[in-house]
């Protein structure tokens, strides 16, 4: 049974409102102008009155558009044969292939009973050293890339789905750029990734709506593989754009601001996306990898300052690299001791070196004389730079851990290093 | 669901937020079921009446509202939310409105299913209760009428916290084994009117429970084991403190290490908006671990409640309330009880969401103007209480706060600050130079007495800020511009800070320190600050003080009932003193 209604008695940027009786609150309804239609939802509910946000946006909508209410909330098709396929936010076909309209569930799902989560144990590798070695990636971890606009983020999004050991990637779009669309899609083609991967694009030039829409199809999905024992990777491009669309919303239902513009729900809003990372004791597993864009480079901002206490820790990319200060990896002690045993051993040490390495470079910037280990440090740094941080740098993790020995033996002498005699005497090259 | 004769409609819905249109009348914070019918069963989805308008009640739901309608009935139950108090709550894992998580997961799997809630305790499991009052004894609210063996406590069954006066008891059973919803008692109160009593009890989770004889001052130290609160910013049995932190600071580390190591009987953790990832931690390492007081799993003296970021919003507000009415409820059988709640702020945000529906005008970053009384309200619910019974209970209360941005002049952190006995600030310089615990020694401060000499204390505080100010002040100025006066009081702070103030969470002795050990080794510390030493320039002193450090850290490392440990203190004494002037 459908529900048919006419007469729109509002309309405010993309939010319409309607006068009907016996609908749901987070109900679908078709609105259907002479010039184009498009999918809404209710968002809030009024005596008789109904609030609509239209996905395709108020433009061009008619106050005596058809509204059909469909009876169901947002709903998406899972099946294996959604891999290799390229959908828009909507989770309507953006590549040539067929519409997929059966075999569906429901987006934004309840929350997973913390009771049946488990610990998580298995380390996601990526052939990043800056990653696999200083800062392990965790499955079902959730962790975002912190990065002000410019940096290649969505260059390293792509290498670590390209690279990463999963099964399935998931990746959501949201305000992404057309080039940087392709971008994505070219390369997961190029590398053989797209058959296992499915993409949900929303790009700048859609409206705003579909952006909310994006992230929550995608983690349904990804979650879905994850139930039927697969090992998913959900990638999330950019999280700041998606937060931005929810404060237009909220503006336009003249909810009261709380930072900047952005709704008092934000954290919770961010928390329900990003708490769908989880490993399913029995089951299989998603890990959430997103793009935290910082305006300003601020990363008090709204948007990343609330994403850091909801995450596990985060990557921060400047200048084209990832920070080893400030990034972190809040799961990596729950991996990294079942690696190799020089793994942790390494880490510290080479951080702590470059740390030091960083003050003489400092001392030199500032004309103060260098001494002969200050020396050292900085082709020390030198070598950290272009061997392990650089992001083409690509090698698994042993490979990685060999070639910080490499870049110590090359720098230092052995005694020099603080590290324990026993290792020293295994893994110090000739 | 309740039946109920007090059907209302609903009018509107926005997010959680329900507006309902009633006939008959309603009373403010009770409970409200809202029918919906899901999958072809009927629920109830469980909300709170927090506004009425003319005819209309505004209702937060507790869950998700997708799929509700206008005209959707509402079942008013006329009672306020409630949690249940009784036997077996110790070990549980409950959601924010006491629902036992692993009943839903053994019925729903791996989701949470709205509108399932499950009584919070056992109601097969027989319990042996022994009588400890005399059918004719005269008794108040809270006072006991038997008990029953829980984990390693007696768990007394008292008279309802709600009867008011005195009463007498007309009946008692005999000993045995009962179920909670057995009656084993019978009282009559001042107006002749008879109360059943079982081994459970209801109350009402935003109401403080006060059938005590009187709030003491908190005096008696609770000792963490960690140095740099015991010693230098202590927090009292019965008292109140925060923990202000940027993210990655380190906030939730320290109440896991707090709830570990805690002199106290029952521990109470509410995680309260934050990352399930953390709180499931809890849940499968706490049976493993063993308290060290008792020799049983740390488990058996914990009680979790579990409302994380993503679960819903309405009852992570409830959530902090539930735990401190459970607090309350093993403070009133003579216990000494600690509330972590992790994180508030995510709960003033929760009031925040809801102000923000309900349109109110908003005070600073659009928190509701009541946040300040909120918080104090609940903060006030601490204490140490001499009980009816003679017995003194207590229920200490640590908040994390989570500032936005790690600015501490926002309006949640500045709304503790004002109600709190004790200031943690975790900061995120110390944090970054993984200085741990990275609670700031200089801007943190503490109402209450200590393990050690507050005067030792005093000194040691104020060495510890001229030292820092001689390390900026050496930034600027390099070494070369410095006394070597000034260097030495830096070495001190540095010595003190690195062998004292922080502490390996990972070594088993060094991350535990008890009151004794703090005493002495505290006294140790000061006699060295308080040392005159002969070096003649800095390389030689920083020389000096790097071994010092280094030793006193291995120093930290020994048990005090190794022969080696007075050896080392010696030593370590003999070594400082053949390097300084006589006094």
């Amino acid at each position: 049974m459908h529900r048919i209604f006419h007469r729109i008695e509002q309309i405010a940027g993309n939010v319409i409102m309607v006068q009907a009786d016996d609908v749901a609150y987070g109900e679908l309804a078709e609105v259907s102008s002479p010039k184009n239609s498009s999918l809404a939802q209710v968002i809030r509910l009024e005596r008789g009155r109904v609030y609509l946000q239209v996905f395709g946006g108020g433009r061009g909508v008619a106050t005596n558009a058809k509204i059909r209410f469909l009876g169901h909330g947002v709903r998406m098709h899972f099946s294996d044969s959604l891999l290799g396929r390229i959908f828009t936010g909507g989770g309507l076909p953006r590549d040539k292939g067929p519409a997929l309209t059966d075999a569906l569930i429901e987006v934004a799902g309840p929350p997973v009973n913390p009771v049946k989560r488990v610990v998580p144990t298995r380390m996601v590798r990526t052939g990043i050293p800056m990653i696999d070695v200083f800062n392990t990636l965790v499955e079902s971890q959730k962790l975002p890339i912190f990065s002000s606009a410019g940096e290649p983020y969505n260059l390293l999004l792509a290498r670590i789905a390209m690279q990463a050991e999963v099964d399935v990637i998931v990746l959501a779009g949201m305000g992404l750029k057309h080039d940087d669309y392709l971008f994505f899609r070219d390369m997961l083609e190029e590398h053989g990734a797209l058959s296992r991967a499915v993409l949900f694009i929303h790009t700048a030039a859609d409206p705003t709506v579909e952006c909310l829409l994006a992230p929550d199809i995608a983690l349904a999905v990804a979650e879905a593989f994850a139930l039927k024992g697969r090992r998913v990777l959900c990638l999330l491009t950019d999280m700041t754009n998606f937060c931005d669309a929810l404060k237009e919303i909220a503006n336009t239902m003249e909810q009261i601001p709380s930072t900047r513009g952005y709704p008092g729900d934000l954290y919770s809003q961010l928390a329900s996306r990003y708490e769908k990372a989880v490993d399913f004791h029995g089951a299989g597993s998603l890990t959430v990898l997103t793009v935290t864009t910082m305006p300003g480079d601020d990363v008090t901002h709204p948007v990343p300052d609330n994403t850091g206490y909801i995450t596990e820790g985060q990557f921060y990319l400047k200048g084209g690299r990832i920070e080893p200060f400030g990034s972190l990896s809040r799961l990596k002690q729950l991996v990294n001791d079942k690696t190799r045993k020089d793994h942790r051993t390494v880490m510290n040490v080479m951080i702590q070196l470059y740390a030091e390495a960083r003050e003489a470079k400092e001392k030199q910037a500032m004309g103060f004389r260098m001494n002969a280990w200050d020396r050292k440090l900085l082709t020390y740094a030198r070598l950290f730079e272009t061997e392990m941080m650089d992001l083409s740098v690509n090698l698994p993790l042993e490979d990685a851990l060999d070639r910080g020995w490499s870049i110590l033996a090359r720098s230092f002498d052995r005694q020099e290093t603080a590290i324990p005699s026993a290792l020293i005497e295994e893994f110090w090259p000739a | 669901m309740q039946h109920s004769d007090n059907i209302g409609r609903i009018m509107g819905v926005g997010g959680n937020l329900v507006t309902v249109e009633f006939d008959l009348p309603v009373v403010q914070n009770e409970v409200a079921y809202v029918r919906l019918e899901e999958q072809g069963r009927h629920v109830g989805l469980k909300a709170e009446v927090i506004r009425v308008r003319g005819r209309y009640a505004d209702v937060q739901v507790f869950e998700p509202t997708h799929g509700l309608c206008v005209g959707d009935k509402v079942a008013f139950t006329g009672e306020l939310l409630s949690v249940e108090l009784g036997p077996g709550l110790l070990g549980q894992v409950f959601d924010g409105l006491q629902n036992p998580l692993d009943a839903i997961a053994a019925e729903h799997g791996f989701f949470l299913a709205r509108g399932s809630y499950y009584r919070p305790l056992d109601a097969q499991r027989r319990w042996d209760f022994t009588p400890c009052a005399r059918p004719g004894e005269r008794l108040r609210a809270g006072m006991p009428v038997g008990h029953v063996p829980e984990a390693i406590f007696r768990h007394a069954i008292m008279v309802p916290y709600g009867l008011k006066g005195w009463c007498t008891l007309v009946s008692l059973v005999e000993e045995g084994a009962y179920t909670i919803d057995e009656v084993v008692a019978v009282v009559l109160d001042e107006d002749r009117r008879e109360h059943e009593i079982r081994l459970t009890q209801h109350w009402p989770v935003k109401i403080p429970i006060t059938a005590y004889a009187e709030r003491l001052r908190p005096t008696q130290p609770m000792t963490t084991k960690i140095r740099i609160i015991d010693t230098y910013n202590p927090v009292a049995l019965g008292g109140v403190y925060c923990i202000p932190g940027p993210f990655g600071a380190g906030k939730t580390v320290l109440q896991q290490i707090t709830s570990r190591h805690a002199d106290v009987d029952v521990v109470v953790v509410a995680a309260c908006g934050e990352r399930a990832g953390e709180v499931v931690e809890t849940i499968r390492t706490f049976p493993e671990l063993e308290d060290p007081r008792t020799g049983r799993s740390l488990m058996e003296r914990t009680i979790i409640i579990c409302n994380t970021s993503s679960m819903p919003v309405a009852s992570r507000e409830a959530s902090v309330y539930t735990a401190v009415t459970l607090a309350e409820h093993y403070r009133q059988m003579g216990l000494k009880v600690l509330l972590l709640a992790d994180s508030t702020s995510r709960w003033a945000q929760a009031l925040r969401e809801m102000s923000g529906r309900l349109e109110e005008i908003p005070g600073e970053e659009a928190f509701p103007a009541y946040l300040e009384s909120v918080v104090a309200a609940f903060y006030e619910r601490g204490g140490v209480m001499r009980l009816h019974t003679g017995e003194t209970g207590s229920v200490t209360i640590g908040g994390t706060v989570s500032p936005a941005g790690g600015n501490f002049e926002e309006p949640v952190t500045q709304a503790t600050l004002k109600v709190v006995g004790a200031f943690l600030g975790l900061s995120r310089a110390r944090s970054d130079a993984r200085r741990y615990p990275a609670i700031d020694p200089l801007d943190s401060w503490s109402h209450y007495d200590g393990v050690v000499d507050p005067a030792q204390v005093a000194e040691a505080r104020r060495l510890l800020a001229q030292g820092f100010e001689v390390k900026q002040m050496m930034q600027v100025v390099g070494d070369e511009g410095t006394s070597l006066e000034d260097y030495f009081l830096y070495l001190k702070a540095e010595f003190l800070d690195a062998v004292y103030l922080q502490q390996d969470a990972f070594d088993p002795v060094d991350g535990a320190t008890d009151a004794d050990r703090q005493r002495r080794v505290f006294g140790l510390v000061s006699e060295i600050l308080a040392m005159d030493f002969t070096m003649q320039d800095k390389d030689a002193a920083k020389r000096f003080f790097l071994a010092l450090t280094q030793t006193f850290l291995d120093f930290n490392r020994i048990p005090m009932d190794d022969e080696k440990f007075e050896d080392m203190e010696r030593s370590i004494r003999t070594r400082c003193k053949e390097a300084a002037r006589d006094a």
